[in-house]
């Protein structure tokens, strides 16, 4: 089959007739990742050179900064940026430290440990809406959370958690929501990890007389560094982008850059504003993942 | 092998004949799943053909629109939208000239003359054809009626005294009832663009940073203190109103409309109160408007036909709470929505009403406009901040909006001629 396809592969790029069966191995590859080279270049790439091009250009003016300009001084600008960067704070290295418990756990359950795998990814399975649907239900003046306060005795009429009013509140249930819905991604790259990692080790710190908490710290941990830096790169570009969970819990009460982007693309109808803000939601990101890379510098031969 | 493949694509083909001939609507108006419904099966029962109604979210309206217009092959026959937003695809070339429908129309009923005028949108021709107007009233559970200042006419009220009523509620039962769309998807800026403005200072544009609008601020700053402060994230008030959170609310009649005939005998809608400069009012007209490259224009105009029937405008009152644009016999109506229809007849019969309309000519900076009253309402009354200030900042912000636009004033402002309107 493979022979047959760099067959196939070697007659089109020949042109119209079979010279002979190429068997070179670098032009099989380059052969099959064409495809998707190409859907990314053009479904993701080339938008993206647009979205840039859109952020400094103005028909009619030609090359300029003001979109760029606006979103600097947009009312919204710096209190948006400040919210990104403390949820992503708070909440990916929560996330790391949880799904890094949860893995732990799971190593060790003698039994059912793909259905409890299973449960704890669950979240995995529903859209940032939803969860924040959900949340809003738990946490809204008139959700479960109210209704056990008031079951307590410890207030006497719904409290408006999910407001201006109560910033710290709205931030924890932000972050609440957030750690709920997200964790599973890392938790799930940590487990893939973790099973990389050759039982041997374990075992001969075991015969050293390592204690468990050393065993996690000296052998498990640096073992796992590859696979903690890119469960650390995907979970924060992502939570850059946080959005959809934040609409839901708190409106327009806690703007975070993704949400700025929506509103004026969409509300404000100004798509050169709306990629200034994508392009600079880019860059941080890039940033973050320049900083992990550097930070948690993985040395090759641990690679393989 | 080959019988299955070649009947699957004789029904391949089948289907897509039958989706080719089906009506495509995209509308920015009933969109709520509930008023979407009553469109599909009920409005659009008995048209000519079968229709696939799309309600899309005003945000993605314009962007999904202009893609819509720039593609080779259109694929909406009809779309619905407020005057407002069919203003940016006018100003793009994408409607075509309805003034032929309009006259073949009018022979058999009688659109008001209101509308017609406003159909044209500032130019000569007929840009869209009227299909549906609302406005913006109060509604108030009944259980508030006793907390009223003295004196004071449900009808006739002024912002002084429903900041007095509000406190009064605040009062009596230790929570703020005064509610305000004040949400993400809210319509908080028509609060600001066809109420308390106008009611205040006279104008908009104009006035916008004036003495008055800085006492209109003020005032607001205080009837906050007694308005629910989960306001803002209020979309439609008919919510609150009916888990009996806010007992006095602002919002659009088809926003409210749920609550008043799910509890017909919970609640009475009035007139928006009056300010020192008048009681104005902002009426909504909804039109239909043919797309430049509407894939066929005769089925376009059979469905239009079919929307201004007398008939089925009287039914959309009953429905879905939007008044008609034609002259209709509306006949008995639920108790929900007479109370509404009450509500909305006082407001345009008020002796002292005077109408603001809705922005115009400003293309695709609406939106940006929209945003210069929620930032100021933002900073000034959820921040805090200085209400000089910000005024004279967000007037900065807004002169330059209205400069981008090149929009000349719009009633209650004082005409600027052919100039953008300048902001005093």
């Amino acid at each position: 089959m493979f022979v047959y396809r760099a067959a196939y592969c070697s007659h089109r790029i020949a042109g119209a007739k079979i010279i002979k069966i190429n068997r070179n191995p670098e032009v099989v590859a380059y052969c099959l990742i064409a495809p998707s080279v190409v859907f990314l270049c053009v479904l993701f790439v080339w938008p993206l050179i647009e979205t840039a091009l859109m952020a400094f250009h103005q028909p009619g003016r030609g090359w300029t900064a003001m979109h760029l300009q606006k979103m600097l001084s947009d009312m919204n600008f710096t209190v948006s940026l400040k919210n990104t960067l403390l949820l992503v704070a708070a909440v990916v290295p929560v996330q790391m430290a949880i799904a890094l418990g949860m893995a732990s756990l799971l190593e060790r359950a003698p039994r059912g440990r793909s259905a409890f795998l299973y449960l704890w990814t669950i979240s995995l399975g529903i859209s940032d809406l939803a969860a924040g649907l959900a949340w809003l239900a738990i946490l809204g003046d008139r959700g479960y959370f109210n209704t056990l306060l008031n079951m307590a005795g410890i207030v006497d009429q719904p409290v408006n958690w999910l407001s201006y009013q109560h910033p710290l509140a709205l931030f924890i249930a932000i972050f609440i929501a957030e750690v709920w819905r997200a964790t599973a991604i890392v938790l799930v790259i940590v487990v893939a990890g973790w099973q990389l990692i050759p039982r041997e080790y374990g075992e001969a710190a075991e015969v050293f007389g390592a204690k468990p908490w050393q065993k996690f710290t000296r052998v498990t941990l640096p073992l796992l560094k590859p696979t903690i830096q890119s469960a650390l790169i995907l979970r924060t570009v992502l939570a850059f982008e946080v959005f959809a969970v934040v609409y839901a819990l708190a409106g327009r009460d806690f703007p975070v850059l993704v949400g700025e982007a929506y509103n004026w693309q969409g509300a404000y109808q100004n798509t050169h504003v709306a990629s200034a803000y994508a392009l600079f939601i880019l860059l941080i990101s890039v940033a973050a993942t320049f900083v992990y890379l550097k930070a948690l510098k993985v040395r090759r031969e641990t690679l393989s | 092998m080959r019988t299955p493949s070649l009947m699957a694509a004789v029904l391949l083909f089948c289907f897509t004949a039958v989706a080719a001939a089906q009506t495509t609507v995209v509308s920015t108006q009933l969109r709520p799943i509930e008023e979407a419904e009553k469109m599909r099966n009920v409005l659009l029962k008995g048209a000519a053909d079968p229709v696939n109604f799309i309600p899309e979210d005003s945000n993605t309206y314009q962007t999904r629109m202009q893609a819509e217009l720039a593609a080779a092959k259109g694929r909406v026959h009809v779309t619905i939208a407020l005057e407002g937003e069919l203003a940016p695809l006018d100003a793009m070339g994408g409607l075509t000239d309805v003034s032929d429908v309009i006259r073949q129309l009018s022979a058999s009923r009688d659109f008001s003359a209101g509308s017609l005028e406003l159909a044209k949108m500032g130019g000569k021709a007929f840009r869209f054809v009227p299909f549906l107007t609302n406005t913006y009233i109060m509604a108030a559970n009944k259980k508030a009626l006793n907390y009223l200042p003295r004196g004071a006419d449900l009808d006739r009220l002024t912002w002084e005294q429903v900041i007095e009523w509000s406190k009064n509620l605040k009062q009596a039962t230790g929570a703020a009832k005064f509610g305000l769309p004040a949400g993400p998807k809210g319509l908080l800026h028509r609060f600001f663009q066809g109420y308390v403005y106008p009611d205040y200072t006279g104008g908009l544009v104009r006035t916008f940073k004036t003495g008055d609008a800085e006492k209109m601020w003020a005032d607001l700053r205080e009837l906050w203190q007694y308005t629910n402060p989960r306001s803002t994230a209020y979309n439609f008030m008919e919510e609150p109103l009916k888990t009996g959170e806010v007992w006095v609310a602002f919002d659009h009649t088809a926003r409210l409309l749920p609550a008043l005939t799910e509890k017909p005998g919970d609640f009475v809608a009035f007139p928006a109160p009056a300010g020192p400069k008048g009681r104005y009012y902002m009426p909504v007209l909804v039109g239909l408007a043919i797309p430049k490259n509407t894939p066929d224009r005769s089925a376009a105009v059979r469905l239009i036909d079919h929307l201004t029937k007398p008939k089925i405008q009287a039914l959309a009152l009953q429905e879905v709470g939007f008044f008609p644009a034609v002259k209709a016999d509306v006949g008995k109506l639920p108790q929900g929505t007479r109370i509404a229809a009450e509500g909305v007849l006082k407001t345009f019969g008020a002796k002292d009403g005077k109408a603001a309309k809705l922005p115009v000519g400003l293309g695709a900076r609406n939106g940006e406009f929209n945003k210069v009253f929620i930032d100021t309402f933002q900073r000034i009354i959820i921040r805090n901040e200085n209400i000089r200030t910000v005024l004279n900042e967000q007037a900065r912000v807004l002169s330059e909006v209205i400069k981008a636009a090149n929009a000349p004033c719009w009633a209650p402002d004082e005409s600027s001629g052919t100039q953008p309107c300048p902001v005093l």
